[in-house]
């Protein structure tokens, strides 16, 4: 392979994370970091392998997961019928408006308090504070697609008769789900910090509290594989998503290249 | 008044910074069912204003559109508006078919084997076989454009809105798409209300043409084309009487525009 293919081709990137690897077995090894807070990577790998294997790992996981799952699913569909709302209908724009540009600075940890203090530590909490932060991404991305509507396929509608509600969801839906689909995606990232920061905060289980008891209980090589976790977890939730969102939105690449055109 | 489509004294004035602007100053028409009507005139006249007034998709200021003897407020079920933009007016998140199935579906009175059926039909009226499955954007610029001409006849309206459906494609692709049209016209005995800015089409296709005059604009010209059917795209264009019509026409623009003078000739 000639130096210019190599440039051009994502190996490098997959090389230097290899090497990123390579150095750090490499500095815990020799002592260069203090191998008790940095443990050797074959040896947090094996934890890892062996955490997974017990299943004690992926029962962690599967709660964190679900609470996740609930609270991204309640925020993503309010966000949606809410911006499409805002989006329709002035009056619901000129009534929401400032009270949305109150609560989405606010970064969601500072109002864990407060979720604690009405909804106690359990389940319920944490699916509010991930519904609530997957809220205003998807929100904010679903209203821009409605305004981005082009009026004459509104008008194309209604010359066939269609109006009202079916409006919204054969035309107005459809032409800013790209726009959906990308604050769905901000939502998703936001939804697994929400979710590792609320259990940390308060919890008997997941996969943030089991990162958090690991170096209270000093077990090193458990916290890494903790956050090991969270890496191939974030990744691959990404990559699904990327590919669903490709396949449902096939017609939107061909058809933002014939604008440009 | 016994027209099909009747048009009394329709005002259209939009409010701006600078006051009101009067873009139809009362316009009169009275047109007769199954026949082919074009409307030129200068630009910023209010011809698109004036059609989509009529397809109830905006409405007049003062004045009355009378469909059939009903007065239209609304999109009518029988009208069907055909936009200049193929691109913007077909979903681009639908297939050929589902385009053209898109006004049929939400007539709500067939099921869906009939739907596929004339779904089919017109698909195959306006030659696009083949290209069900495709995405608009992923065909030409005619073939787009016949695309959204077979999704609204699709729904067996019984006059088509046209507003310059020709002009964003190229000479040969305009005289493929005139073709069609006027066969479509002749043989489902539809009514054509057509917007251009061009005047040889006018005169070619229809058998009336309407000229308005700069805005508040009236009618300037209401002349009926006296032109043998089928029309032929060369034949027809060198008939002295076809030349007569385009003169007529077009001095009426000119003056409008300011470019000659009353007679015709050019101004220094």
């Amino acid at each position: 392979m000639t130096a210019r293919r190599l440039a051009e081709s994502r190996i490098i990137g997959v090389a230097l994370v290899a090497a990123l690897l390579g150095l750090w077995e490499l500095s815990s090894a020799k002592g260069w970091v203090s191998p008790l807070s940095w443990p050797r990577m074959s040896a947090i790998m094996a934890t890892w392998w062996e955490l997974v294997t017990s299943g004690e790992l992926p029962l962690e996981l599967a709660s964190s997961l679900w609470r996740m799952f609930v609270g991204y699913f309640i925020g993503v569909g309010l966000g949606v019928v809410v911006g499409l709302l805002m989006g329709a209908f002035r009056v619901v724009y000129n009534l929401l408006e400032p009270l949305t540009e109150i609560l989405r600075p606010i970064p969601s940890p500072a109002y864990v308090p407060i979720a604690i203090l009405f909804l106690g530590i359990d389940d319920a909490m944490k699916i509010f504070m991930i519904a609530f932060a997957s809220f205003f991404p998807v929100l904010l991305n679903t209203y821009s697609g409605v305004r981005s509507v082009d009026p004459v396929q509104i008008q194309t509608a209604r010359t066939f008769g269609v109006h009202g509600t079916r409006l919204l969801w054969q035309i107005v839906l459809p032409s800013s789900s790209p726009y959906i689909f990308t604050g769905m995606r901000i939502s998703l990232a936001v939804a697994l910090i929400v979710m590792v920061i609320s259990e940390m905060v308060a919890a008997s289980n997941g996969i943030g509290y089991f990162i958090l008891a690991a170096e209270r209980g000093f077990q090193i090589r458990r916290m890494f594989a903790g956050v090991l976790t969270l890496a191939v977890v974030g990744y691959t939730f990404n990559r699904i998503f990327l590919a669903i969102e490709a396949r449902i939105l096939r017609w939107n690449q061909g058809y933002m290249q014939q604008l440009r055109n | 008044m016994s027209g099909y489509l009747t048009l009394i004294d329709l005002r259209k004035e939009y409010s701006g910074p600078q006051g009101n602007t009067v873009a139809l100053g009362g316009i009169r028409l009275d047109i007769e069912r199954s026949s082919f009507v074009s409307i030129v005139g200068p630009s910023g006249c209010g011809k698109s204003t004036l059609l989509q007034i009529i397809a109830g998709l905006v409405s007049s200021s003062s004045g009355e559109v009378r469909l059939d003897g009903k007065r239209v407020v609304s999109p009518p079920p029988s009208v069907i508006y055909v936009f200049q933009h193929y691109t913007r007016s077909l979903f681009p998140w639908k297939t050929v078919e589902k385009n053209v199935a898109y006004g049929l579906q939400n007539r709500g009175s067939l099921s869906t084997r009939d739907i596929t059926r004339r779904v089919e039909e017109y698909i195959d009226l306006v030659k696009l076989n083949g290209f069900e499955k495709h995405y608009p954007w992923q065909l030409s610029g005619g073939m787009q454009q016949r695309v959204a001409i077979a999704r609204a006849l699709a729904c067996r309206p019984d006059m088509l809105l046209m507003d310059e459906p020709f002009s964003a494609v190229d000479a040969l692709t305009r005289v493929g798409l005139q073709e069609l049209v006027l066969k479509l016209w002749r043989e489902l005995k539809l009514t054509v209300l057509l917007v251009t800015h061009d005047t040889d089409e006018a005169v070619y296709l229809s058998t009336r043409v309407v000229a308005l005059s700069a805005p508040p604009s009236q009618v300037a010209i209401d002349l009926p084309i006296d032109l043998p059917h089928p029309r032929q795209q060369i034949a027809t264009r060198e008939m002295p009487r076809y030349l007569e019509y385009r003169h007529r026409v077009l001095a009426q623009l000119f003056r409008d525009e300011k470019l000659t003078d009353d007679d015709g000739t050019a101004e220094a």
